[in-house]
């Protein structure tokens, strides 16, 4: 009820507001350029001082702190040619614009379509989920950031661009430790390459997080090829624990050859949990997050179980 | 027609939900922004402080020396040993805690003010700093203050004589720690202020995000040295404030301070990060719990140790006696028990100063009691329901060993309304059957009473220097025929404007929608409190009352006139004065003659002024709650969250059931996810939302609330408060479901919020000891 009975507004009403949500970061140089060249000669130029702005929802609120001071954004929103996602034979190409929230339906048949479906819904809150891309996530590098782990245990490929052309990385050898990976100045990352893993694969994935949409204090993605009742191939990733992805190789040797079992699920995150040197922090101490790598391999290994 | 028990919508909400409220951010046209320079250390000499070497033009630098002259915040208790700690507005020699205002810089954008804050030139000599209640507790601690040497503040001491005795010769002590974590309230929108001055009349006018703006007003021109009159103070829509916004901030007198100076507009829009270090904590308390018990259960005695972090400095009005002196006096709650001892201290820290926050004290006390009565229960082998039965305080009035007097309540009805609704024995075989799967689930229930709509007596009974408590309302008729109230109140999203609008129609036979409620400007309401403690509804709705009622009866005398009866004999109803013989006058017609016909009356004014400050009351509640403890991670998952409330006569249930919703999630909060934590020097952690981490809506169940309405006779409208109560349920069910959930482990809940790392602890070392 309107108490003064008048007739509802049909426009807002002008309004002036000069305090309100205001710019925060240091001042800043702003490039948008239009094609994958330029942008690399942007970072080129700059060097150090440059930064690509992706979906900008890890950088802005560094340089909302003023953590992050870069004197040079390069905003790579317009280069069209790198929003993309494609299947092509036995890979799935991912370009550095693609947004969390295109993985929440699956963009590929099969095993990891299907995971990255279960993984982008765990991803921070629908909004940012538009904004944020794959790429960003992979070049933040940090350690709680499910693709990370995701691409760590699919075995994933990364496509740099820089001023000395295209190399390659696996995806092991990509992450170094908190917000650090293997990126050269002037580098960009372009692409990152999944293998399509045929449907003898199972994933699973687990995570915690003490609210929705917050990052996860631990996280496990397993892909597990099972033949003839037996697990040939096990892979499992773990987030969240220290500086960077790991992999439980210990756990996951010990699955191989063996039948899915409840028991079995138990030993290998057990053993999961004993190898791992969480940090401590104050959301969660070491011995707490050991207990979640228990739990959470478990669970993953669980699901995929039962995939 | 009644209006009063409707739920009528609230008149607040279109503005609102349409965008176009209007808050204080959206005040600051042409202001120049404000930044402030906070201190990085929480103990501390400043070493030398100087403005950026190159100030743009424009630009305005202030620290204590440019305010130099200005008064220091010292509010005062005149009793409970209080020792009057002095907080300067902008320190000049020495920091108290990280985020503690320094100097400010405004600038004509808000980046230019961040560059040039950085730019100020400050050295600091860090000294170790005080942090936690043992560190500040040490015999060789040094002082936060000279004037509170081994930093306690203000202590409280009862001994009932006979305690020792009834301790002594208990067949069952049951004793229990109880720690409550440190808060913030978290308003969605944080602290803001713009000062504007206007060069016609020479005053200045502050716009500003508080929930007391006369008292904000009378403390800054104290503070200032300036006539109280030169001064407005605003508060338009305000984001929330649950007792955070109550406090007389030195940022405020820096605004005002600047515009005075400076003969112009300044604004300080708070961030997220300067509100959660800087602006005020709450329920950072250890509490030490003795409860004697008969063979039955009954409740003996009594014995509370209680300690708070109460931070540097004291908050104005309120004191930091506040949390302390609130869990001595309301302890025993709703429980029979006369034998009752307690100390409660207040102890100074170098950490952001404490501030009353929903419920101020109630949260924790109500864990302690409640927690004590389960453990008492599974002590002596009896039911939890029926320890509570023995015990609540059946027949009113009830005087409590601190005095205070227990008015009609409903203790009894509501744990026997939850324990009907919850369906206990077939919880109990569902409990069982879950065990035999390795879940866990639990049900935990928490009765408590609430002191509400307390006036001056209740603030004076503290020995407080200011003591707030009346409220005083104006109404009058315009010629129009609306209504005007003008209230001292000040709400700031409880809905006041419909609730009091809802009173006042009744009185006056018209519909709620011709009544303004004015509220939240010192220029056009009469002077009053503002809105806490759940005291808005019933003492300004008191007022209200009283003030229809004798508009009412010049509107008779009016009527009478006009249509040749007696003014006993006529009633007012849908807008219309009538006469006994049936013949009648529209309000609106009558309010015009009598405006502008005033040769046909005997008296013109259609005005009225009254006031209220009541005595107190009590509002009480059964919360329960069922969870399901995840034992592997720790994690607790609401099932179920049961209130069933009695908060007297229920004015307008959609805004009641609005406010134990919002209530009950700050308890789950409290239960569950929100801490703010320092590091030993002082440092604080949680800074961001991030870190700090109030529940979304997706952790928050679905509340299910059910109301009694016992009519109390000590309140005008017999409405009782209920503003907090929500808030102070939810930790005590909560930490009481997850210790059932965990009784095959043996666990007991005395942390809060029981976090899942916390949780997990607990069952890995009932594992390790088995
Ligand atoms: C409230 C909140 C919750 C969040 N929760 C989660 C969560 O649960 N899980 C999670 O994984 N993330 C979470 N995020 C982070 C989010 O997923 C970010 O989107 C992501 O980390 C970075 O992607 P971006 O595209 O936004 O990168 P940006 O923020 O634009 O950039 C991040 C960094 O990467 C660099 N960069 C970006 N793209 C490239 C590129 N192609 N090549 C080289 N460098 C590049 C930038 O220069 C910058 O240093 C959360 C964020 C917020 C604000």
């Amino acid at each position: 009820m309107d108490p003064v009975g008048a007739a509802p507004l049909l426009c807002t009403p002008f309004r002036t507001s000069s305090v309100g949500p205001s710019m925060k970061p240091a001042a800043f140089d702003y490039h948008a350029p239009a094609t994958l060249d330029q942008a690399l000669d942007l970072l080129r130029n700059h060097g150090e001082e440059a930064r690509i702005l992706a979906g900008g929802q890890s950088l802005v609120p560094t340089m909302a702190f003023r953590m992050a001071r870069p004197s040079v954004l390069v905003d790579i929103n317009r280069i069209s040619a790198l929003a993309y996602t494609k299947a092509e034979g036995n890979s799935l190409r991912i370009g550095a614009l693609a947004r969390h929230a295109w993985f929440e339906t699956p963009v590929a048949a099969g095993p990891v379509g299907a995971l990255l479906a279960q993984v982008a819904h765990s991803i921070a809150h629908a909004p940012i989920r538009q904004r944020g891309t794959f790429c960003g996530s992979l070049a933040h590098a940090d350690p709680a950031s499910e693709w990370c782990a995701t691409v760590l245990a699919l075995g994933g490929t990364l496509l740099l661009a820089g001023p000395d052309g295209r190399r390659e990385i696996a995806a092991a050898d990509w992450f170094q430790g908190v917000f650090t990976t293997a990126i050269e100045p002037g580098e960009m990352l372009a692409e990152v390459r999944l293998p399509l893993l045929d449907p003898g694969w199972r994933c699973g994935f687990a995570e915690f997080s003490r609210r929705a949409g917050d990052f996860a204090l631990t996280m496990a993605v397993v892909a597990i090829r099972i033949e003839d009742g037996g697990m040939r191939e096990v892979r499992i990733a773990l987030g969240g624990i220290g500086g960077r992805p790991e992999l439980a190789s210990r756990a996951a040797a010990l699955l191989i050859g063996q039948p899915p079992s409840a028991a079995i699920a138990r030993e290998a995150a057990a053993c999961a949990a004993a190898d791992c040197d969480p940090q401590d922090d104050i959301h969660a101490p070491a011995d707490y997050r050991r207990d979640l790598v228990r739990s959470m391999v478990r669970r993953a290994l669980t699901q995929a179980f039962a995939a | 027609m009644n209006w009063v028990g409707r739920s009528l919508r609230r008149f607040e909400d279109p503005a609102l939900l349409r965008g176009e409220g209007r808050f204080t951010a959206d005040t600051t046209s042409g202001a120049l922004v404000v930044r402030f320079l906070r201190s990085p250390i929480a103990n501390g000499r400043i070493v030398s402080l100087r403005p950026p070497a190159e100030m743009p033009p424009g630009a305005v630098f202030v620290s204590a020396t440019e305010m130099a002259g200005t008064a220091t915040i010292k509010p005062m208790l005149h009793r409970f040993a209080y020792r009057a700690v002095e907080q300067p507005v902008l320190p000049g020699d020495r920091v108290h805690f990280v985020g503690q205002a320094i100097a400010a810089i405004a600038a004509a954008t808000a980046e230019l003010a961040e560059d040039l804050v950085e730019a100020i030139e400050v050295e600091y000599e860090v000294e170790p700093a005080v942090v936690g209640l043992d560190a500040a507790l040490l015999p060789d601690a040094a002082p936060v203050h000279g004037a509170a040497p081994g930093n306690v503040a203000v202590e409280g001491v009862l001994r009932s004589p006979d305690c020792e005795t009834v301790f002594a010769a208990a067949p069952h002590v049951v004793e229990l720690a109880i720690l409550s974590r440190r808060q913030n309230a978290t308003p969605m929108e944080a602290r803001a202020g713009c000062a504007q001055y206007d060069r016609a009349t020479g005053r200045i006018r502050l716009t500003a995000s508080v929930q007391m703006p006369h008292m904000l007003r009378t403390g800054i021109a104290e503070l200032l040295g300036m006539a109280e009159s030169d001064l407005q103070v605003v508060a338009p829509d305000v984001g929330g404030g649950f007792g955070q916004k109550m406090a007389l901030f030195p940022e405020y007198a820096v605004l005002v301070w600047l515009a005075r100076r400076h003969r112009g507009a300044f604004a300080w829009i708070e961030d997220r990060n300067e509100n959660l270090i800087a602006s005020a904590h709450s329920r950072d308390q250890r509490h030490v719990l003795r409860g004697a018990f008969d063979a039955d259960g009954t409740l003996l005695g009594l014995e509370a140790e209680i300690l708070a972090n109460v931070g540097a400095f004291s908050a104005y009005p309120t004191t930091c006696g506040v949390e302390p002196l609130m869990a001595f006096a309301e302890y025993p709650g709703p429980y029979k028990v006369q034998a009752y001892s307690a100390r409660a201290r207040g102890v100074l820290t170098h950490t952001c100063p404490m501030a009353p926050y929903r419920g101020v004290s109630r949260p924790v006390i109500t864990f302690g009691l409640e927690r004590l009565m389960d453990q008492a229960a599974k002590a002596i082998g009896i039911d939890p329901v029926a320890i509570r039965r023995r015990n609540l305080v059946d027949s009113f009035p009830y005087q409590t060993a601190t005095g205070l007097t227990l008015d009609d309540a409903s203790y009894v009805e509501t744990l026997d309304d939850a324990v009907a609704l919850l369906d206990i024995p077939a919880f109990r075989a569902r409990q069982a059957a879950a065990r035999t799967e390795g879940r866990f689930i639990g049900l935990g229930l928490a009765v408590f009473n609430e002191r509400t709509g307390y006036g001056t007596p209740a603030f004076a009974a503290r020995g407080m220097g200011i003591v707030p408590g009346y409220e005083v309302v104006d109404i009058a008729m315009t010629p129009g025929g609306e209504i005007e109230l003008r209230i001292g109140a000040s709400p700031h999203g409880q809905g006041l404007r419909t609730t009091l609008a809802q009173i006042v129609a009744d009185r006056l036979g018209v519909s709620p929608d011709v009544i303004r409620v004015i509220h939240g400007d010192t220029d056009r309401t009469p002077y009053g409190w503002g809105s806490f403690a759940s005291r808005a509804t019933v003492i300004s709705g008191g007022a209200c009352r009283t003030a229809a009622d004798k508009l009412a009866v010049r509107l008779r005398a009016a009527a009478a006139t006009v249509l040749q009866a007696k003014a006993e004999e006529i009633t007012l109803r849908d807008g219309q004065a009538v006469a006994a013989s049936g013949s009648s006058v529209a309000l609106a017609a009558l309010a015009k003659q009598v405006h502008q016909r005033s040769d046909l009356f005997d008296d013109f004014n259609l005005a009225e002024t009254a006031a209220y400050d009541p005595g107190g009351t009590f509002s009480n509640a059964c919360h329960a709650a069922i969870v399901e403890v995840d034992a592997e991670t720790g994690l607790v998952r609401i099932e179920r969250y049961l209130v069933v409330e009695d908060a007297g006569r229920i004015i307008n249930p959609l805004i009641a059931d609005g406010q134990v919703r919002g209530g009950v999630a700050q308890g789950i909060a409290n239960a569950l996810f929100e801490e703010i934590v320092y590091a030993e020097d002082g440092n604080i952690l949680t800074g961001t939302l991030a870190d700090y981490t109030p529940p979304t809506c997706a952790e928050i169940p679905t509340i299910e609330i059910h109301h009694r309405e016992t009519i109390s006779p000590a309140t005008l409208t017999g409405a009782k408060g209920l503003g907090e109560g929500g808030s102070i349920g939810a930790p005590a069910a909560i930490a009481n479901a997850i210790s059932d959930a965990l009784a095959p482990f043996g666990i007991e809940i005395t942390e809060i919020p029981a976090t899942p790392p916390r949780i997990r602890a607990l069952i890995r070392a009932a594992e390790a000891a088995r």
